[in-house]
């Protein structure tokens, strides 16, 4: 331990100079805000997301930055507080000044800062896959919507796997529960009864899942092919995932399709008992691609470690802050304003060797692929989509929201909840 | 009996051993070219392509199918651009070692970025199993003939019913015989005659194992012979009897296992805030060293012979911390339990950032080791082997610090400062040096607290916090400055927790207990097992 | 007019009742009056946040009083924070009405997605803003009392009492997360739009909110300070340095300490309903038992049984907070964690006693 105390020192030296640094230069610089939990439970997932924007300003830099001026990351800590996330996003818009800014992983804390970048007209790269149910004007989701990652997931076992029961288990939050409500429409939609399906909730970071998973061995040895679709989330998964290799359910005998779960969670966890477990994400380390491999090598260059894995939210932030470069340069200015309408239509390219297209809905154009959990933490696609699936911001398998559209294009709707029935927007105006 | 993931890697490595044997013989090998190009078409194949190339594969009689196979099936079957052809990887990193699929040659270490991975998925994984499987049926070994008769058992196949029933006509171990008549019974409840279909219903029923329990319940609800439906649904009642109370009895198992958790977390903090008054906060952050501890350990030690290592190990380091802070922070605060609790909470979230500062604030992996892993049959009832480990751990955690406490010197004087300090330093116990122990000792406890939760748990920088309010609630429970109390609140508290679980569900269950927790404390404000005298007075 | 003499005896009381004017009539000023690009102009985000410090303040009142005037130290006030966030809460959200994302009236968007059907019924009432405001008080209040008064009858006190005040904030953390509560969930409550019709996105408002918290922590302050000044106030001292001796003296221990401590949650209360309309969003985190420990050090800090000291002590460990989580957001811990340490080994008796110290000498 005494090799790595002294650690912290270099930090405190590069904050206080990043601190002076950015006094001087103020003026010629665009800025950006970086808005990841830094400590407290997010920490886990959001710091890597931190280094990954951090990355990315840094390459840019490189090569000259945008519109001519230096790029300069502003990094702050909401501390896994929703509060203090609104509080941090007031910061970085009011005090800060900066012209986008990367952030949010869990619901809340999004919705917590909604109101903040809608109110100062700021502009945010949300990159986790989420409930859906939203489109604001100031929010870019580069992250999937439950159609591009919940329903192709569901497809696959039912048509692949010929699964016919169905245990849908997460942690009770927003993101869960929405999600289930449009699985669980879908599938009754596609014939399946109700008594095939078991729905469990559980809290966060639950760690004893003896009962549940005993329950669902139970559930799953009545004759039919049973899968458990899992929106369990972060901490919860390494006792679930250990519950279930020691009470010696395989994937061979009951599946469990993820949407949670990435390289990152597996780093945490031994994979040997969860081999042919199942994910469904936009984007796998494991997928052969030259810019897939150009971004890998980067990454391990920059955090000076190659042991780290890449994930889908952090392919997301890549996507986002080229499609953001790109877009400023496009309107040649930062003014938010202009930005935003620069943005629809903007191309980037994704890490899996296709292009992601900003739609008007605020939402991308994803790959769907289903991976399998191998020993070695990383995932074998053993299934994807025909072609790029479109992020649909409101689930057509919700009665409260199937009217719903999002276009901030078109001018006779231009807003984020038009309802095609009444032929209204309700609470966009802010001022 | 082993468990079951062990029953399947054994029985994959005997189906090999005895492949291999049957190889030395002399038999008609067929030729490498067709394994070698059987085995290169399955870089390009699809999935249902694959299905049928493994089919040929297993059909043909080289000695080096099984074991290209079963590389396949643990996704350790490469292809090598480089020197177009097929090959085995073995060991793990970004450079592994690799031999030749069809003469085992080896090959040398290479990147593997080099190599092609062929994929394979969970319905191959099955139909391998089963093919290596069906060969293991008549091997000389008892082990290895049940292991091939539990795979029919989980993926019956009508097919093969004949050549079980010709084993069983020769099999002389009574238990394989039991596994084979089950398995023939299974694979009656396929037959086209609904006579057969009954006569199969009518054997299994009331049997345990959870693989027969999803045929039966298909052929109550679909068999369109009206006999046939009955039959299976008499099975079925006679195995859901037995079930019940098996349920009893595995819900009971998960209450005694959640309580060994809570009383491990707690007990040490049994000793710090019972027998000191020192409310520490840090507890938690102790038991996290104590996981990350075990992570170390296994950095540099095989998996299996970690845990044993990093038991002290992790007493010793969080032993240290605790001696630590009660020298350099608690010490000043003695008498003011209240003011301890907020400068833990201060050293609490040093500890913390310190963790995520050195380690990452990523949770670490830290494996089971063979031995815990699985599950272990008590009679009828499977239990996992790591929750039964744990729960033995817990009592001998206990055990330990009781006799500690009782039997030795260092006991006596903890004892005697804890019931009266001024009267303990009167007849020369050095306070101040039985202070510090007693912190270390509470503290170490935590510390192996961790081990055991690393195997249940996530192991990063939050883990302590989980379980700090929880651990409290039992000490104050069991009764403050009484071991047996805190042993006592632990289990009913578990229990209670897991008896609500299936009909409340995880949350409430918590809320109830809670709220029980609450009442009962301002019924009998000191616990359930209230100290008595001066010492009391906190 | 002549000041009461507990008041006019309390100069640091004094001291922090002039800041607090200050404060109220000069923060309103340099917004409205200093053009924007003035280095003095005070920003939106400025005000919200010192209304933010003075919500906290008002919460650490509320734990001084009875921790250090009566000894209990309660780890479960910031449920009592919460509850009076949420009644209010609740109110804005009945005031978004129809202007939700999905256009309906009756119900939160929130329960709109979780397909409710109607709006439970603990939610009536709540678009009164009469019947909100009461309840902000009456939630807690109720809580506390019913919670105090049995706790207090069977003589529970000490450590125990401090830890099943945290079970109690545990177990309403654990029921707010749970979505079939209708309180939604772990997101809680936000997006709120407006309080009587004023925006909560304008600038006047925010302003008013402010004055309001800073009004409201002197009114607080005042209120415990007379209290603690009457004989009822001698009496908690009484109880808290020997209950058993205070009890055979003859009063009802138990009735004061209830009362008090009835009477502190709701001062809680009116913290956590100022509190949610300037950060705009409530949820079931404000339960968390780590919030409430984070009260009891504002105090700590501060320094004791003084009152001005806890309202001190939580001004500057959030605003200390704010600072590092922006400047050094990756050691911040390290500061706070290495601060508390310090405050309790080198000044037991909070910072506030440095300006005793000095008072005294001079």
């Amino acid at each position: 331990m005494t090799k790595t105390m002294p650690k912290f020192l270099p930090w405190l030296l590069g904050s206080a100079l990043t601190l002076g640094v950015s006094l001087a230069h103020a003026a010629d610089t665009i800025k950006v805000g970086v808005l990841h939990s830094l400590s407290g439970t997010m920490a886990i997932s959001e710091t890597t997301l931190k280094d990954t924007v951090l990355m990315l300003i840094d390459a840019q830099n490189k090569k000259g930055g945008l519109l001519g001026k230096k790029l300069e990351a502003v990094v702050v800590d909401p501390a896994s507080n929703w509060p203090l996330f609104a509080e941090k996003a007031r910061e970085l818009l009011q005090k800060d000044k900066v012209a986008a800014v990367f952030g949010c992983w869990t619901s809340v804390s999004r919705k917590s800062v909604l109101p903040v970048f809608e109110e100062l007209n700021g502009i945010l790269f949300y990159p986790v896959q989420y409930e859906g149910e939203e489109s604001s004007k100031n929010v870019f989701y580069t992250g999937a919507a439950p159609n591009q990652q919940a329903i192709p997931a569901v497809d696959y076992l039912m048509n692949d796997l010929e699964v016919k029961r169905w245990v849908l288990a997460g942690t009770d939050y927003v993101y869960p529960r929405t999600t289930n409500k449009i699985l669980e429409a879908y599938l009754k939609a596609k014939g399946v009864k109700a008594e095939d399906i078991m729905i469990n909730y559980t809290p966060f970071g639950h760690s004893d899942w003896q009962s549940i998973v005993a329950e669902i061995k139970k559930f799953g040895a009545a004759g039919k092919k049973t899968a458990v679709v899992s929106t369990i989330n972060g901490d919860a998964n390494v006792p679930f995932y250990k519950e279930l290799g020691n009470q010696g359910v395989s994937a061979q005998d009951i599946p469990v399709v993820a949407f949670s779960v990435g390289e990152e969670e597996l780093s945490g966890i031994d994979t040997k008992p969860l081999v042919g477990h199942l994910a469904a994400w936009n984007y796998f380390m494991s997928i052969k691609d030259k810019s897939n491999d150009a971004f890998i090598k980067d990454w391990h260059a920059f955090i000076k470690n190659d042991k780290r894995v890449t994930n889908d939210p952090m392919e997301a932030h890549y996507i986002g802050f080229n499609m953001w470069v790109k877009a400023v340069e496009k309107a040649k200015t930062t003014d938010p304003d202009k930005v935003i309408d620069a943005m629809i239509g903007i191309e980037a390219p994704n890490l899996t060797g296709g292009v992601a297209k900003m739609l008007p809905n605020h939402h991308l154009t994803k790959p769907v692929y289903i991976g399998e959990i191998q020993a070695d933490g990383q995932f074998d696609v053993v299934w994807q989509t025909k072609g790029l699936v479109e992020g649909d911001a409101w689930s057509d398998y919700l009665p409260g929201s199937k009217d719903i559209i999002a276009d901030w294009t078109d001018p006779k709707i231009k807003c984020g909840n038009y309802n095609t029935v009444t032929k209204t927007c309700s609470s966009q105006n802010y001022k | 009996m082993p468990s079951r993931p062990l029953i399947r890697a054994g029985f994959l490595t005997l189906a090999l051993a005895w492949l291999a044997l049957l190889a030395i013989g002399p038999a008609h090998a067929a030729d490498d070219a067709a394994a070698r190009t059987l085995l290169a078409q399955l870089r390009e194949a699809d999935f249902s392509g694959k299905t049928a190339l493994i089919e040929q594969l297993a059909a043909l009689d080289h000695p080096r199918i099984a074991t290209a196979l079963k590389a396949l099936a643990d996704s350790r079957l490469y292809y090598q651009e480089a020197g177009n052809r097929v090959v085995i990887g073995s060991g793990d990193g970004a450079d592994i070692a690799i031999e030749d699929a069809v003469s085992g040659a080896a090959l040398g270490q290479i990147s593997k970025r080099d190599l092609d991975r062929i994929t394979t998925n969970n319905r191959l994984r099955t139909l391998i199993e089963n093919r290596l499987a069906s060969l293991g049926l008549a091997s000389a070994d008892p082990e290895q003939r049940k292991a091939a008769v539990e795979a029919f058992l989980k993926n019956p196949d009508p097919t093969e019913s004949e050549r079980l029933r010709a084993r069983l006509s020769v099999e002389t171990d009574s238990e394989i015989k039991e596994l084979l008549a089950m398995s023939l019974a299974l694979a009656d409840l396929a037959s086209p005659d609904a006579a057969v279909r009954v006569q199969g219903a009518t054997t299994l029923g009331g049997q345990l194992r959870s693989e027969l329990r999803g045929p039966l319940t298909k052929m109550a609800a679909e068999d369109n012979d009206s006999t046939a439906r009955e039959a299976a649904r008499i099975a079925l009642a006679r195995t859901q009897f037995r079930l019940q109370l098996l349920g009893w009895a595995e819900t009971l198992f998960f209450g005694l296992s959640l309580g060994s958790v809570l009383i491990l977390a707690a007990i040490g903090l049994a000793v710090t805030f019972g027998v000191m008054g020192v409310i520490n906060m840090a507890h938690g952050e102790l038991m996290m060293l104590g996981a990350y501890t075990t992570w170390l350990t296994q950095q540099y030690l095989p998996v299996n012979w970690s845990l044993p290592v990093a038991v002290p190990l992790a007493f010793l380091v969080a032993a240290l911390v605790g001696i630590a802070i009660e020298r350099s922070v608690i010490r000043f605060l003695y008498g003011r339990p209240l003011e301890t609790l907020l400068a833990t909470f201060g050293v609490s979230l040093i500890l913390q950032q310190a963790v995520r500062s050195i380690f990452s604030p990523l949770n670490r992996s830290v494996a089971s080791p063979d031995w815990m892993s699985g599950v272990i049959a008590l009679g009828p009832l499977e239990v996992t082997l790591n929750r039964l480990i744990i729960i033995g751990f817990c009592i001998a955690v206990f055990a330990l610090l009781w006799l500690a406490l009782q039997r030795t010197r260092l006991g006596l004087e903890v004892r005697a400062v804890a019931q009266n300090r001024a009267m303990a330093r009167a007849m020369g116990v050095r306070s101040a040096r039985v202070d510090a122990l007693t912190f270390g000792l509470g503290s170490g406890i935590a510390g192996v607290a961790g081990v055991a939760l690393s195997q249940l748990t996530n192991v990063g920088p939050n883990l302590g916090q989980s379980y700090i309010v929880d651990s409290f609630m039992v000490v104050v429970f069991g009764g403050v400055g009484n071991l047996w109390g805190t042993m006592v609140a632990g289990l009913s508290l578990g229990i209670a927790n897991k008896l609500l679980e299936p009909w409340s569900g995880a949350v409430l269950a918590k809320i109830v207990v809670l709220v029980f927790l609450i009442l009962f404390i301002q019924k009998r404000p000191r616990g359930l097992f209230p100290q008595r005298g001066r010492a009391a007075e906190i | 007019m002549r000041l009461p003499a507990w008041l006019l005896s309390d100069r640091a009381g004094l001291a922090l009742l002039t800041a607090l004017t200050v404060l109220a009539i000069g923060v309103p000023a340099l917004n409205l009056l200093l053009p924007t690009d003035h280095p003095l102009h005070l920003s939106a985000y400025t005000i919200t946040l010192i209304g933010k410090y003075l919500c906290y303040a008002l919460l650490a009142v509320s734990v001084d009083l009875v921790w250090g005037y009566m000894g209990i130290l309660s780890l479960g006030h910031a449920a009592f924070f919460a509850l009076g966030g949420y009644c209010f809460g609740m109110y804005l959200m009945r005031q978004i009405g129809a202007r939700g994302v999905y256009g309906n009236s009756e119900l939160p968007d929130f329960m709109v997605f979780l397909n409710w059907s109607e709006l439970p019924w603990y939610w009536y009432g709540f678009d009164q803003f009469w019947f909100a405001a009461l309840m902000v008080l009456i939630v807690p209040g109720l809580l506390a009392f019913v919670f105090g008064w049995f706790a207090f009858r069977s003589r529970v006190s000490g450590v125990y009492l401090s830890i099943i005040t945290q079970a109690l904030t545990y177990a309403l953390m654990l029921a707010f997360f749970r979505n079939e509560m209708g309180f939604g969930g772990n997101n809680g409550l936000t997006d709120f739009k407006e309080v009587l019709g004023f925006s909560l996105h304008a600038d006047g408002t925010r302003i008013v909110l402010f004055a309001l918290s800073a009004l409201a922590l002197a009114g607080g302050y005042l209120a415990c300070r007379w209290l603690v000044s009457t004989r009822l106030g001698r009496v908690l001292v009484a109880i808290r340095d020997s209950e058993d001796r205070a009890r055979f003296l003859g009063y009802r221990v138990e009735r004061v300490k209830a009362l008090v401590f009835t009477f502190s949650a709701m001062l809680a209360g009116v913290a956590g309903a100022l509190y949610v309309p300037q950060v705009g969003i409530i949820n079931p985190g404000e339960f968390a038992p780590l919030n409430s420990i984070e009260a009891v050090i504002w105090v700590a800090v501060g320094g004791r049984g003084t009152l001005v000291g806890a309202v001190v002590g939580a001004v500057l460990v959030n605003y200390a907070k704010t600072w590092l989580t922006g400047a050094l957001p990756e050691v911040w811990l390290f500061a706070l964690g290495g601060l508390f340490v310090a405050v309790t080994l080198l000044l037991p008796r909070g910072l506030i006693a440095l300006w005793r110290r000095r008072e005294a000498t001079a």
